[in-house]
């Protein structure tokens, strides 16, 4: 039997890893990533694991003696934030290439500049496309579990690939919570062995790693990358049936909270679907039919299952915490990966984009009412006047309050529960 | 099982972990120093190479020339990739994935860019937290594989496509940096300057390193022709000048302790060396006269200082 522990999330999972015990760690501290170097290197001292600790002195080449000792055949983590993520985009790209299952939890944290240590989606939603696997836990609990999760994924035969696991800076990780550790028994025979395909250390069959690799096969190289990512989907799936048979928790592409019969849905990331469900509850007493959707993997990008759970909706928020400077509307990156989904899958009703949170801004319960309100409006009108909210800047309108809203609602949907 | 003896007819039957056919230029000193470090350990190897011309030059996809196992990831990284491989090892020994009695010597070779400049910060890491392994800087003086470019370990005064000559510069303004004191100053067991032409006393050193308790540092003068601008053929002779004027002197630190392992019986002057080589050529100009002096005090300066470091008498 496994058992409640009141944890941070950087110490959850730094739990996660030291029951995953990798042959190999390497990292470098980082707020508010800290907590899991701390931690672990505090497991190390203690004897509990016996992984070979790398303290490097950069995050560059934490995840460069990643890939080494990943291709040497042994299992190997990182963990960063922010600028620590910055820092190592080389190599991030490098690791998928060579396929390596390298496991990074990433405590999101907002890029410089100006300098700010809180949380946003700006580090990791600009690796989106650096060939990683990017699963987003909402809380402590879900870190861990995706943690562990992350390394079954990673080394799957049909994948291959590099996963970061993320959760939000200070919200998730500096926060104690509740959560249920499983047995180290119960975890080492969920993660099992690492059984690479080839390794370095094979002296029987020398291999050449990293070949230089011109116009005749880089781009068949690519397209191989490209395989994997689209096999990986159904492997996260496998892996999460798997966890939900040995530990009753179920994790599938992404969570819903009564959607079913929404009218308009909310679609967010992390520890803000938390927010949001309360503003669900909070509207939903007042017989607004809004919906939540949280997506947990979103690369790859399930496009096809989002829109079809979103398809009897007559309008869609997508909340970013992370700006595509430069993109269609300067809106974010979820949002564009939504329209192109919509567009893709035949869905043609408006789907507004609210940026929130930057630098760790608070969003309230009554934020999101804001925007529920916002997007009640729109499914009524069916059209969109602001693609792109960002809200609680000042200098921004306002959005409409629920209580303005409740004034022009047909009587029919005001009824409560 | 006794050593391969350091002699050139054992050494020539024994099989070249790199092989022929690559794509380096003739006469290239990359591809000697590789063979003569790599015959000269007799343990099972694996090599981590960082980007340069060695790399692109050995392993265009899908043709490889190495025959032992070798892994390239990036440019600024050698030190750092072989940190996590040698890792690995452990960490796979303690688990018995790997018998407990495989021995394997990890050999890392990057450039002087990849080394003095970009990599330096995780060189200097991996040293510092003692991985066990030998990195052999192969010291053109240049960024060659991108088209001669000055890195820090430019000699002052040579021409190269960033520092050309024109009329208010005379080819690199700056010193070269002294990396093989940098890395001494690390305190590692075993750190070495070499040389190709020298090749007893640079695979004697590369034996040193192999067995040494902890990381090793071998810097090794690799003459490009290209880059030097001389004929292919004399790869070995400006090699061997640069030692005979003492420009590059062969010394090794062993556990601290500073010792010169060849002595020229004559010190040539430095004129015997720029004057081979294409990149120095505009310091023959009367304009010059001055810097070659410039130069001559330095080399004196620094060899006596080493001269003292080793004890010796100068
Ligand atoms: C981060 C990064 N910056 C720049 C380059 C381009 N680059 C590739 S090799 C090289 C120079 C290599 O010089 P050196 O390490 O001395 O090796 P050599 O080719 O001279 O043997 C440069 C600048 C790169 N590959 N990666
Ligand atoms: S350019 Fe110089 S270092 Fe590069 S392969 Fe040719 S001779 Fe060797
Ligand atoms: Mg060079």
């Amino acid at each position: 039997m496994g058992r409640w522990m009141a944890l941070e999330g950087t110490e959850a999972v730094a739990y996660a890893m030291k029951q995953i015990a990798p042959d190999v760690v390497a990292a470098y501290p980082i707020t508010p990533q800290t907590g899991i170097v701390q931690t672990f290197a505090q497991f190390v001292a203690d004897g509990e694991v016996s992984t070979e600790f790398l303290q490097v002195e950069s995050e560059h080449s934490a995840l460069s003696a990643c890939v080494g000792a990943a291709a040497a055949g042994a299992r190997a983590m990182t963990a960063t934030s922010s600028q620590g993520l910055a820092l190592m985009w080389e190599i991030l790209y490098i690791a998928a290439a060579m396929r390596l299952p390298v496991v990074m939890p990433v405590v999101n944290r907002a890029l410089s500049a100006p300098i700010n240590i809180h949380c946003d989606h700006s580090d990791s939603m600009g690796a989106r496309d650096a060939g990683w696997i990017q699963i987003y836990s909402e809380n402590a609990q879900e870190a861990y579990d995706n943690t562990l999760q992350a390394v079954r994924i990673a080394e799957h035969p049909q994948v291959r690939l590099p996963v970061m696991v993320m959760m939000d800076g200070f919200i998730t990780s500096h926060a104690v919570e509740r959560v249920w550790i499983e047995e180290d028994d119960a975890v080492r025979a969920f993660v099992g062995t690492y059984q690479p395909a080839c390794t370095l250390l094979n002296l029987e069959r020398p291999l050449t790693f990293g070949a230089l690799d011109f116009y005749d096969y880089y781009f068949e190289h690519k397209r191989h990358q490209v395989e994997a990512m689209r096999r990986a989907k159904e492997a996260i799936l496998e892996v999460a049936e798997d966890f939900a048979r040995r530990f009753g928790r179920r994790y599938g592409l992404f969570e819903t909270y009564r959607l079913e019969d929404a009218e308009v849905a909310l679609v967010v990331l992390s520890s803000t679907a938390g927010t949001a469900r309360v503003a669900v509850d909070n509207l939903r007493r007042l017989g607004w039919r809004v919906g939540l959707l949280k997506p947990r993997v979103y690369r790859p990008f399930p496009d096809h299952e989002l829109i079809e759970a979103l398809r009897h909706v007559r309008a869609i928020g997508v909340m970013d915490r992370a700006i595509a400077f430069g993109a269609m509307e300067n809106g974010g990156p979820l949002w564009l990966d939504m329209l192109a989904a919509a567009y893709r899958h035949g869905l043609h009703i408006p789907i507004a984009n609210y940026v929130f949170g930057l630098g760790g801004r608070d969003i309230t319960p009554s934020e999101i009412e804001g925007i529920f309100t916002d997007l009640m409006q729109i499914a009524e009108r069916g059209m969109i006047t602001r693609p792109v909210t960002y809200v609680g800047v000042r200098g921004e309108a306002p959005l409409p309050t629920p209580a303005e809203w409740a004034l022009w609602l047909p009587e029919a949907t005001i009824a409560g529960d | 099982m006794a050593a391969t003896p350091l002699n050139l007819k054992v050494l020539s039957e024994k099989r070249t972990p790199l092989s022929g056919g690559h794509r380096l230029c003739a006469g290239c000193a990359e591809a000697i120093i590789v063979k003569q470090v790599l015959l000269a350990i007799d343990d099972p190897v694996v090599v981590i190479n960082g980007t340069g011309c060695l790399e692109v030059s050995t392993t265009i996809f899908p043709y490889t020339a190495w025959r032992v196992p070798w892994i390239h990831v990036a440019f600024e990284n050698t030190a750092a990739v072989a940190a996590g491989v040698e890792a690995a090892y452990r960490a796979l020994i303690r688990r018995r994935a790997i018998p407990e009695d495989r021995r394997v010597v990890f050999v890392a070779f990057a450039g002087d860019g990849g080394t003095y400049d970009i990599g330096l910060q995780a060189l200097s890491g991996a040293l510092e937290r003692g991985h066990k392994f030998l990195y052999v800087c192969l010291d053109n003086e240049g960024y060659m594989n991108t088209g001669i470019q000055r890195s820090s370990a430019t000699p002052r005064g040579a021409w190269t496509t960033t520092t050309p000559v024109g009329a208010v510069m005379p080819g690199k303004p700056q010193w070269r940096k002294d990396l093989t004191g940098i890395i001494a100053a690390h305190r590692i067991p075993y750190v070495a300057q070499a040389a190709p032409s020298h090749w007893k006393d640079l695979m004697s050193k590369v034996r040193k390193a192999v067995a040494a308790d902890g990381p090793a540092f071998l810097n090794v003068l690799a003459d490009c022709n290209r880059g030097w601008r001389h004929d292919p053929a004399l790869t070995l002779e400006v090699t061997r000048m640069a030692v005979e004027t003492c420009y590059w002197p062969l010394f090794e630190v062993e556990n601290g302790v500073w010792r010169l392992s060849y002595r020229p019986r004559r010190k040539l002057p430095i004129t015997e060396y720029l004057k081979l080589q294409g990149r120095f050529a505009h310091l023959f100009q009367p304009e010059y006269q001055n810097l070659v002096a410039e130069i001559q005090a330095e080399v004196d300066r620094r060899w006596e200082e080493l001269l003292r470091r080793c004890g010796e008498h100068v």
